[in-house]
């Protein structure tokens, strides 16, 4: 299963040329700036936008191919769309909303039914009103709904939270993680918001000026330079998707496996054996060139320096492996890199306070291999 | 108030009524296609199309029944078509008055519908697409709904602009008493006649509260349906 696609189209000064390959099922986000063209790309793959030039394919059927011709329909197929703003059809109730897609859905592909995304969804209490009855995550919520009944092969988010404040992106956010756990619909998600790439993605597909510069998983895609450019210094790190293997019951702190070694991170309702994805800060990573002894801080993870890069103003970013292929940045002073002796090849210990690294259940079965072709 | 009028009176109420309501029941369909191929297509005979439905707006009544007359009496070769092939005859005939009324308060459906057309989001039409809604089925169950109130208020002036109309029905369809005399037609027949005043006065007070009554009606349906739609 997979959907691939080779596309490109220019427009009013804008040109998007794209090329990306992504196993199904799993969530691929499409992450950039905005006016990056992510929006685009996957109008594109619904076929609410033709190609100039270029092919769509998914699970082997070609959808839009450019030289043989073939554009079919975007109502044959079957590819479930989240608009940013919900276009709940304001003369219908949510109910009707919900049968919309469906009641035109073949017969014999019916997978999810009604009461199925009632109860994910928490649509229950909604059945009643109209959709101007609704708060902003509400109509997400039945947007949602109304998609996923439509049975599709694929579903596509256009930045499904960007309309709604923090707090009603909080609500809305698990009930996605939720669908992602249960159900095997692919989706390919559109953002610019780091967190929700953090909290969703199994596949990131990193975008800059119509073009996607990289993809892989967050893992890898965390590390990579280009990033800094879309989430801001502050705010790159690594994320690490590790395994809870023991759980502290007084401190409320999970025992989580990274690379090679374990990271005790504060965290509620863990389980032991649950897949948890931990972001750390390169701004909250502490580097150290001996064992430490004597601080408050419990984590110590043992690595080797594989890269030193130049970071914002008279910082450097230091890329450590800490064994099975995971690897963190610290962004530490050029200053401090020299009194240390800083340089690729060398022991450290990475230092990280429990209370800044900040994991999310990930439930979903991590693939690799999927990337950029 | 019915009761104080002479039958010829109650005739004229009853045809004048007839004669809207017909010819805004024929025209609506035509109107919605019209107004949807000016809304929403760009062939290059819109702007002809556009002209051509809007003529009856801009030229004098009495014109247009005349090139109706010129086109479609027994003289003509439409006229003859009609009679031998459907035996429709036009002129001085009720069908005569309710086609006149027709193309005179045409123009006005057709800009209220093109109006509400350009109004649908078409975002949600976009959306009933990815839910697997072909071409027919997305105008009958998004567009056509979205649309409700801008056809109703085109109905509704259609039918009270219809109510009224005078040049061009005297021209093609003529003043026949019971045929074609509709309210205005009385009215003005009343005022040519000696001692006319009072039932001149009578059908004049008639049409104010017909006017009125479609006004009001207008307002409350239009009402109902931006309630049903949430704005």
């Amino acid at each position: 299963m997979m959907l691939r696609l080779s596309v490109s189209k220019r427009w009013e000064g804008f040109k998007l040329r794209a090329q990306l390959e992504a196993a199904t099922p799993g969530v691929v986000a499409l992450f950039g700036r905005s006016g990056c063209g992510k929006t685009t790309l996957i109008n594109i793959i619904s076929g609410l936008l033709q190609p100039d030039e270029g092919r769509v394919e998914l699970d082997g059927v070609v959808l839009t191919d450019t030289r043989e011709r073939i554009r079919i329909p975007v109502e044959r197929r079957r590819i479930g769309y989240v608009f940013q703003d919900a276009r709940l059809f304001p003369h219908l109730g949510v109910l009707a909303n919900l049968r919309y897609g469906l009641r035109r859905a073949p017969r014999d592909s019916r997978s999810i039914g009604l009461d199925e995304v009632l109860a994910l969804l928490g649509l229950e209490p909604l059945l009643a009103r109209r959709p101007y009855q609704l708060s902003g995550g509400e109509r997400q919520r039945v947007a949602l709904g109304r998609a996923l009944l439509s049975q599709p092969r694929l579903l596509l988010l256009d930045e499904p939270l960007a309309s709604l404040d923090a707090a009603r992106r909080d609500e809305v956010l698990p009930y996605l993680e939720r669908l992602r756990d249960t159900l095997s619909i692919p989706m390919v998600f559109v953002s610019h918001q780091l967190e929700e790439v953090l909290r969703l993605a199994t596949q990131v597909a990193l975008m800059e000026a119509g073009e996607i510069v990289a993809c892989g998983v967050l893992s890898d895609i965390s590390l990579r330079p280009e990033l800094r450019a879309i989430v801001g210094s502050e705010a790159v790190g690594a994320v690490l998707d590790g395994k809870v293997t023991g759980i502290d019951a007084e401190g409320g702190m999970a025992h989580v496996q990274l690379g090679g070694g374990v990271l005790h991170i504060s965290l509620q309702d863990a389980r032991v054996g649950a897949r948890i994805r931990v972001q750390l800060l390169a701004r909250d990573v502490i580097l150290a060139t001996e064992p430490p002894r004597g601080l408050s801080v419990r984590n110590a993870l043992e690595g080797v320096i594989a890269e030193l890069a130049d970071d914002i103003g008279n910082t450097v970013l230091v890329k450590v492996d800490i064994g099975s292929g995971a690897a963190v940045l610290s962004r530490v002073t050029r200053h401090a890199m020299q009194e240390l002796g800083l340089r690729p090849g060398m022991r450290v210990w990475v230092l990280v306070k429990a209370v800044s690294a900040r994991g999310h259940a990930f439930a979903v079965a991590q693939r690799r291999g999927a990337g950029l072709t | 108030m019915l009761h104080s009028l002479t039958p010829a009176e109650l005739d004229a109420f009853r045809l004048s009524l007839a004669i809207a309501l017909r010819s805004v029941a024929f025209s609506l369909p035509l109107a919605v296609l019209v107004g949807y191929l000016l809304a929403r297509s760009r062939f290059p005979g819109t702007l002809a199309l556009d002209a051509l439905v809007h003529l009856p707006l801009v030229l004098p009544p009495v014109a247009v029944g005349y090139l109706l007359l010129v086109a479609l009496d027994s003289r003509s070769a439409a006229g003859r078509w009609l009679f031998a092939h459907l035996g429709i005859e036009l002129p001085f005939t009720e069908g005569g008055a309710t086609l006149a009324t027709a193309v005179m308060t045409f123009p006005l459906m057709v800009r209220a519908i093109r109006l509400a057309l350009e109004s649908v989001d078409r975002g949600l039409e976009a959306a009933a697409r990815t839910l697997g809604a072909g071409p027919l089925d997305r105008f009958v169950s998004i567009t056509l709904p979205l649309m409700l109130p801008g056809i109703l208020a085109g109905l509704l002036t259609a039918f009270a602009a219809g109510l009224g109309q005078f040049g061009a029905v005297i021209t093609f369809a003529s003043n026949v008493p019971g045929v074609t005399r509709t309210l205005p037609l009385a009215l003005y027949t009343a005022m040519q006649e000696p001692g006319g005043e009072a039932a001149a006065m009578r059908l004049a007070v008639l049409s104010i509260a017909l006017g009125l009554l479609g006004l009001v009606l207008a307002e409350l349906l239009a009402r109902r349906v931006y309630r049903l739609l949430g704005r």
